[in-house]
């Protein structure tokens, strides 16, 4: 397939990479100045090399990018809250030019997914968003496989920062403060951790999967009740640790509730996952209990969730 | 990729212990190597039964496929267990607390959580801060008649909202709540 990939951060510039070692050709690449454009397909290491000298990958912009010669739109760009924008206008742009749409960009599945799945159904072309839940851990496509009906409730660990800071605070008996400061000078945190740290990105996933299960209704940031672990005091670990548990940031979606705040599990569960790896715990109807775990962020690991992503396309008309 | 060592559950096993030195503990040995996690034990020395043994309840909680292993392991051991299970005992709910919980009169809060559900706090750990602004934290046991669980987090929620301080709820088996 030809693929047009909006975003060069991370994830963007991952999947442009490894595009040409899973058969497919990109034939555009763009951040949000610049964009470089050709059908015949891109020089990739070329665009991301201008970007790191010059800070664009080439002359021309996302428009055109958006417009040129694909059978795929990667979404790739920030996630976005509210409006969604401007991945929402990429991903609109493609549909109604009958294009395939995949996404790592949360904003627009858990924002907008009524939106989203309307402009969907008036298009040739169809969207996939494996890489907004979990990362490389395949939550979204295990969910479609066995079928939402058959799944009443998932939960899990989903972000890998809160996650590494958990159990850091539990292991070392350190301070959040301190751990963060930590986590940041490994690049494990942001600067500004908040989005991470306060639930939101974590909720944002959990959104995602409450509209994935859900057959009647739509989901959005403000359908869910989000706490933060920024607050817990080092002493709360300790209390948890001399009981045999700890504490985790789980994500819940249960009887149409979504629910993200940390919670006492025991410290040898399955969900008390260590350091920035993620799990989701499907509960099925016919199977019991589904865990699927793995590394939950990071660009090559979810540009394979892209690729896979890509590969599920039908071929279009 | 399943794991169902996540709900976890209380079990009380009553056993009958011979009355010699080192025999609690060779009893408690098999309930930690097989997974159980003590929570509390009874043990009632010098109330002996009729055939002139000593009676300890052992309150453990434990992934329910592991029971079945710990009580196999104590009967391989020759202790004489003589009821064991879930059923006949209540529930119980750990839960931390945290925030200013002494200075909104934490003796009130346990009375309000005890009375409002009729439930029991079996354990309590208070790590107070160490300047006087700081935060306290707490972990709390309690004991609930079956099926109460929820009524006693809803209780416990209440509460805390009432005195602005957090809860860091358990996931509870099903994740409902």
């Amino acid at each position: 397939m030809r693929l047009a990939v909006v975003g060069a951060g991370a994830v963007g510039s991952s999947v442009a990479e490894l595009a040409g070692e899973y058969g497919h050709t990109v034939t555009a690449l763009a951040d949000s100045q610049s964009a470089v454009v050709d059908p015949d397909g891109i020089d990739v290491q070329a665009g991301l090399d201008r970007k790191s000298a010059e800070g664009v990958v080439g002359d021309g912009d996302v428009a055109d990018a958006l417009e040129g010669s694909y059978d795929v739109l990667v979404e790739a760009t920030p996630t976005t809250l509210g409006h969604a924008q401007p991945g929402f206008g990429h991903v609109e742009t493609a549909l109604e030019r009958d294009r395939h749409v995949v996404l790592a960009n949360k904003g627009p599945v858990a924002e907008r997914y009524g939106d989203l799945r309307d402009l969907e159904r008036a298009s040739a072309g169809a969207v996939r968003f494996e890489a907004t839940v979990g990362g490389a851990i395949p939550v979204l496509s295990t969910v479609e496989d066995f079928g939402p009906s058959h799944i009443s409730a998932a939960r899990g660990v989903l972000n890998g920062t809160a996650n590494f800071i958990l159990s850091r605070m539990a292991a070392e008996g350190l301070g959040y403060e301190h751990v963060l400061a930590e986590a940041q000078d490994l690049g494990v945190a942001e600067a500004d951790p908040s989005f991470d740290v306060e639930g939101t990105d974590a909720a944002l996933k959990c959104v995602i999967l409450a509209n994935v299960l859900a057959e009647d209704r739509e989901y959005t940031l403000a359908d869910a009740t989000v706490e933060g672990i920024s607050d817990l005091p080092g002493s709360a670990l300790e209390l948890a640790n001399e009981d045999g548990r700890t504490i985790r940031l789980i994500g819940e979606v249960t009887d149409g509730e979504v629910r993200v705040g940390p919670r006492l599990v025991p410290e040898h569960a399955a969900l008390a996952v260590t350091g920035t790896r993620n799990i989701v715990q499907l509960e099925t109807t016919h199977a019991g209990q589904l865990n699927v775990s793995g590394r939950g962020a990071g660009g090559p690991e979810t540009a394979t969730a892209v690729l896979a992503d890509v590969d599920r396309l039908p071929p279009l008309g | 990729m399943s794991d169902s060592r996540d709900e976890l559950q209380a079990y009380t096993v009553r056993l009958e212990l011979v009355d010699r030195p080192g025999e609690l503990l060779r009893a408690l040995e098999p309930i930690a190597d097989n997974g159980g996690n003590l929570l509390s034990i009874f043990h009632e020395r010098g109330n002996l039964t009729p055939r002139g043994h000593i009676p300890v309840e052992v309150d453990l909680e434990a992934a329910p496929d592991r029971f079945e292993g710990i009580v196999d392991a104590l009967r391989a051991e020759g202790i004489n267990v003589i009821q064991a299970g879930a059923e006949v005992y209540a529930e119980e709910v750990t839960v931390l607390l945290i925030g200013h919980l002494v200075r909104t009169d934490l003796s009130d809060t346990l009375d309000r959580i005890e009375d409002s559900i009729d439930s029991s706090v079996e354990d309590f750990a208070l790590s107070a801060p160490e300047n006087t602004d700081g935060k306290s934290s707490a972990r709390l046991r309690l004991a609930t008649q079956s099926g109460e669980t929820d009524a006693a987090l809803a209780t416990i929620r209440s509460i805390a909202a009432e005195k602005d301080f957090r809860v860091v709820e358990p996931l509870t088996a099903g994740g409902g709540a």
